[in-house]
């Protein structure tokens, strides 16, 4: 049985990233990433440590600017709008966190409501009221709303960080890898709220993971970076037919391949 | 030679690296400065900060002030009383405690409790990624982090330096009384006596860089940590060193603008 039917989607591009180079210092990180992310869709890229996944991803936000090439979210290049309509296109946008990043001074509820809170769409009543109904979202009692962040599990602080991505109703959500340092089965827990609140709100979502059963249950197209480049891209179904060895290697984990994986030491 | 142009070659990278180091505090500070005067204000931050800044440092500040302006009472009085000059000791109390000893008592003391605090948070809140999510949440950290503490810090530390002025004059006068035999109305006499308001206002000009060097610092290095705990561990030092550095050469370059002849 197919627990989460998604919808067709459209071919149009919500993300673009065009020939991003980022380099700290002398070490490149990205060597021209060119992706197309189509609205609606969720696309996951995957990827050895030390790739440039969280790179990319940072890239998107606007949290690091590339060297050269440039981003571009329905169609604007962000980093050349004004700053007011940067933060427009920002609040467009959900993340969860690898560690959640959930704010320790508050407590659960008010991580939640951060952004209704700040921006003041609603007033403190409401935003507790909107905060509790995202985190039942979750699977998240409401006994939970005012406890504070240093009372959760790891999978609690996952969720409630999922919540606060969700909280504002974006139209793009990221997941920075979302099932790491949790168990399997807390980790398909994840995978499947992930599947249904994307769902939900129609989002386009970017997942990067080195999780391939994360990225098999989330993915409608799998991207692989390696050494700073998309080698390659496409479905999950073609990701089980190529021969692409590179890909082939990261799937199926293999130690020896073309992925040199450095352990000696200099 | 390749010894001395190896140690030109690190000498070199030391000055660099300080320029560099320079260059992005300059930065920051004018990023802090630019967002003290845009909106949106975060009040309830900005009196959080009041609060952990100015009353909770009240205590520590109180103590320091007081012990500071005790011993002076007992110094100035061994020394001048081989001079005839015990009369001076009021006067000396006022000017040591008003002028130096209670903002810079206070700013190091600040700089210790509250730079090292601001510095080990916010560098806490970088490398757990928090600092990132405020971003993603649509809410500027400068605005959310920096300027609440920053401006707290400039508000708050000439407040505490006046009260430290009035228990540092206090414990001379404890002290002038009960062990050095002054008569209490002639002690407050000559302190009310010799009293300037430029000595007050001196101070208060000190506390107030002093408070803005303190949260500018700790916020900088926090800011800018990296890595790890160790890297939050290093920047809690590096904020603390650094500022109380900051307070000694600026107390000297105030002293120096104000009563220069």
């Amino acid at each position: 049985m197919v627990l989460f039917q998604r919808k067709k989607t459209p071919q149009t591009s919500k993300i673009r990233l065009v020939n991003v180079h980022k380099a700290f210092g002398r070490k490149k990180v990205l060597d021209g990433v060119d992706l197309d992310i189509r609205t609606g869709e969720s696309l996951v890229i995957i990827g050895g440590s030390g790739t440039g996944k969280s790179v990319t991803l940072k890239c998107i936000l606007g949290l690091l600017t590339p060297d050269r090439g440039h981003v571009e979210i329905d169609g604007h290049q962000v980093s050349l709008l004004p700053r007011k309509e940067q933060e427009q296109v920002r609040s467009q946008i959900g993340m969860l966190f690898q560690s959640g990043a959930l704010f320790d001074s508050l407590s659960v509820w008010e991580n939640v409501a951060f952004s209704l809170l700040q921006n003041k769409t609603v007033d403190k009543v409401t935003a507790k009221q909107i905060a509790i109904e995202k985190l039942a979202q979750v699977g998240l009692n409401k006994s939970i709303a005012d406890s504070y962040p240093a009372d959760l599990s790891g999978g609690m602080k996952k969720r409630v960080g999922l919540a606060r991505a969700i909280a504002t109703n974006p139209n793009v959500i990221f997941f920075d890898e979302p099932t790491t340092g949790l168990d399997p089965i807390m980790s398909d827990v994840i995978n499947e709220l992930i599947v249904s609140t994307v769902k939900t709100l129609g989002a386009t979502a970017l997942t990067i993971t080195h999780d391939m059963n994360s990225a098999r249950k989330i993915a409608d197209r799998i991207a692989m970076l390696y050494e700073g480049k998309i080698i390659w891209i496409g479905t999950v179904k073609q990701l089980d037919k190529t021969t692409n060895p590179y890909v082939r290697q990261f799937v199926t984990g293999c130690a020896n391949g073309p992925i040199n994986v450095e352990v000696k030491a200099d | 030679m390749t010894k001395i142009i190896q140690f030109v070659n690190k000498l070199g990278q030391v000055v660099l690296r300080f320029l560099r180091s320079a260059g992005q505090l300059g930065l920051f500070a004018t990023d802090t400065l630019y967002h003290c005067v845009t909106p949106p204000f975060y009040g309830k931050a900005l009196f959080r900060q009041f609060i952990d800044i100015g009353f909770y440092s009240l205590p520590v500040v109180a103590l320091t002030t007081l012990f500071a302006g005790m011993v002076i009472a007992l110094q100035t009085y061994s020394g001048f009383a081989q001079l005839s000059a015990e009369g001076a000791v009021a006067m000396v109390v006022l000017v040591a405690v008003t002028r130096e000893l209670a903002p810079v008592m206070a700013g190091l003391m600040v700089a210790g409790r509250i730079g090292a605090a601001m510095a080990a948070e916010i560098g806490t809140m970088r490398v757990t990624e928090q600092i990132d999510a405020l971003y993603t949440l649509s809410t500027n950290p400068f605005k959310y982090l920096i300027v609440p503490r920053v401006v707290a810090g400039v508000f708050m530390l000439p407040v505490l330096v006046l009260i430290g002025d009035v228990i540092g004059i206090f414990g001379g006068y404890m002290i002038g009384v009960s062990k050095l035999d002054f008569n209490a109305s002639t002690y407050l006499m000559n302190t009310w006596e010799y009293l300037k308001p430029m000595d007050i206002i001196s101070g208060l000009t000190k506390a107030g860089v002093f408070g803005f060097i303190i949260t500018l610092l700790g916020c900088y290095n926090g800011f800018n940590s990296e890595g790890g705990a160790q890297g939050v561990g290093q920047a809690t030092t590096n904020a603390v060193v650094s500022s109380s550095i900051l307070i000694l050469v600026f107390n000297y370059i105030i002293t120096e603008l104000f009563f220069s002849i």
